[in-house]
């Protein structure tokens, strides 16, 4: 520490991060930078090595090979109590034998923090995620979503320097998720503590993070904000697993847009045309086809479109002033896709 | 699981047959200890407690209660340390040979009382003796951990399995140390699991008899060898009886209450 002068500024820094289990490469070199007060997602399926990063970054694993910095500092050989960073786990890990009080106060009486303040933060870590009046429960005779918020409160009291989630919302139900979604996000402003989590859920990560990295295989696909992640996906992977790739390439890329290679269209951006000769602006492009399958979603009506120059497109339209009856009657019917030129992006295979 | 009213019928039948016949003899057992009747004559012509009063009285009786009192809790001791290492070592590491490790502690239950037995008390004899060390309460202690290691090695596995290492991680996460750990969230968590194999063991020990025999010295007797030993005298019929209505007592009992710890806790 007296050598170099720490990045403050940077909250987690993973340089050629490597995790093997026996034969298994689980996480195959990975290098990143968390600024301080981000909320980063690690995303991915299962499988794909986030979790084993976050937990390398915890200090329940140690990497093969790579270092992790917190704040500057190499935390590498460390073990998980010498580090600046909590845990919300997955399935919440509470202590069955505490009340929701003691659960919440153990980080700080195990770091001998006297009783009265102990008592007034524990207190006041409970306030925030609206807790209170549960203290002297058992962990036992909480709902998911409750013990999730002491989980929360266990470790946000110990204001810690990164917080890492694992899979925070996954045990939820879809309601709860979707209301969990926006408090993590308000909480995470009103603490101004980074936030480092891993989901499969490219929802989640898309609506909630400020940055998202994109794991495949090991290693990360792809950095970006979730707008850059959605609208230009640097690779197929990420295309197929943010959103819905919708990939023109071969015979049809050269008939379509007269061009070789693989591209993109997001399937929001098409716009479905009832009339195969509906015009086609000049910064547009169009693709004639026949409507093969019409999933009606309620807000929104999902088409998929064999094209007549091959592959097969999904658009999302709005069912803005239409219904359920006549959207279903589109089957079979003859179309004409049309869409702006910028929403095409190529693929690097 | 949806029945017709016969076979529902028919089991109920069936239940009640068995307990009454596992359970009326010992029922018999505890009303003679109470029976006036020397000879235990059915039915009861009267009610005493002398029996009782002779049983309490009597030195021999006592001594041996109070020499398996010693065993179990000498037995339960050794088996709670050694069972609890053993299964944290098979549960929480890999090692070579851990199976056939995991497979050797269990053997000792299945292995028959007099096979163990035999086996321990040739041991004793041609290992200890020429040290010094005879026959008596220190090898009837060590005979009956053999087993008693078992129940508690699995007592503690199954807690362990179920529990995991996620409530350990996370106290380690918070900052604790792994002594801190231990102390404060592993120990409680395993603390029903001890007190129940801790229950179980002593009850073990307290009504072994077979390897008992085999590893008690001549002066040791604890109390189902003196059971055993005045069975067949019958002026020492009535105190036998009493004895026996309080072994029922003292083993019911840890039971009952071994099962009502591992039942409550098993609801988390």
């Amino acid at each position: 520490m007296f050598f170099s002068m720490p990045d403050q500024s940077v909250a987690v820094r993973l340089r050629g991060l490597r995790k093997s289990f026996g034969p298994v490469e689980a996480v195959a070199g990975v290098d990143l930078e968390i600024a301080d007060g981000e909320f980063f997602a690690m995303l991915g399926p299962s499988g794909s090595g986030k979790t084993t990063v976050l937990r390398m970054i915890a200090g329940f694993e140690s990497p093969t090979a790579g270092s992790v910095e917190l704040g500057g500092r190499d935390v590498t050989r460390l073990a998980p109590f010498e580090r600046d960073v909590n845990t919300v786990f997955q399935d919440y890990a509470l202590f069955p034998h505490m009340s929701v009080l003691d659960n919440v106060e153990y980080g700080l009486r195990v770091k001998k923090v006297g009783r009265a303040e102990r008592r007034e933060r524990a207190t006041a870590a409970l306030r925030s995620v609206r807790l209170e009046g549960f203290e002297r429960r058992g962990p036992a005779q909480l709902s998911g979503g409750q013990r999730q918020r002491v989980a929360l409160a266990r470790a946000l009291v110990n204001r810690p320097r990164v917080l890492l989630l694992d899979e925070p919302l996954g045990a939820l139900d879809l309601k709860l998720r979707e209301e969990m979604q926006v408090e993590l996000k308000e909480l995470q402003r009103e603490v101004g503590i980074t936030f480092l989590f891993v989901t499969h859920d490219q929802e989640e990560a898309l609506t909630m993070s400020d940055r998202i990295a994109v794991f495949d295989r090991g290693r990360i696909e792809q950095v970006g904000t979730p707008a850059e992640v959605y609208e230009r996906p640097s690779t197929p992977f990420v295309a197929g697993f943010v959103g819905t790739s919708n990939l023109i390439s071969g015979e049809a890329a050269k008939a379509v847009l007269g061009r070789d290679g693989t591209f993109s269209v997001r399937p929001e951006k098409l716009r479905l045309a009832l009339d195969a000769d509906a015009p086609v602006g000049a910064d547009e492009h169009g693709a004639i086809g026949t409507v093969a399958e019409v999933v009606y979603a309620g807000a929104a009506t999902r088409f998929v479109v064999d094209l007549d120059a091959g592959g097969r497109l999904m658009v999302l339209q709005q069912n803005r002033d239409v219904s359920s009856m006549e959207v279903t009657e589109l089957r079979g019917a003859r179309v004409r896709l049309v869409w702006n030129r910028r929403h095409e992006f190529a693929i690097v295979p | 699981m949806n029945l017709s009213r016969g076979a529902r019928l028919a089991l109920r039948l069936a239940l009640a047959l068995g307990l009454v016949v596992i359970y009326v003899p010992l029922a018999i057992v505890l009303l003679n200890s109470f029976n006036a009747d020397r000879t235990f004559a059915w039915p009861p012509t009267g009610f005493t407690t002398r029996w009782w009063s002779a049983a309490w009285g009597s030195s021999g009786v006592r001594d041996a209660l109070w020499t398996s009192v010693k065993a179990g809790a000498g037995a339960t001791a050794i088996a709670l340390v050694l069972g609890t290492m053993a299964a944290f070592a098979v549960q929480r590491h890999r090692f070579f040979g851990r199976d056939t490790v995991s497979l050797l502690i269990v053997l000792p239950i299945a292995l028959p009382g007099i096979v163990t037995g035999i086996a321990l008390n040739n041991a004793f004899r041609t290992i200890l003796e020429p040290f010094g060390v005879g026959l008596g309460l220190f090898t009837v202690i060590v005979g009956h951990a053999t087993f008693c290691v078992v129940t508690v090695h699995n007592n503690v596995l199954a807690r362990l399995r179920r529990t995991g290492r996620n409530a350990e991680e996370a106290s380690a996460d918070l900052g604790a140390d792994p002594f801190t750990t231990f102390r404060l969230v592993t120990f409680p968590m395993m603390r029903s699991a001890l007190l129940a194999s801790g229950l179980l063991a002593f009850a073990l020990s307290f009504d072994e008899i077979i390897v008992t025999t085999f590893t008690a010295g001549a002066g040791v007797r604890t109390l189902p060898i003196w059971i055993f030993e005045n069975l067949f005298r019958p002026n020492q019929a009535p105190v036998v009886n009493v004895v026996a209505a309080a072994l029922i007592v003292l083993s019911v009992v840890p039971i009952y209450l071994a099962q009502r710890l591992s039942g409550t806790t098993s609801t988390h």
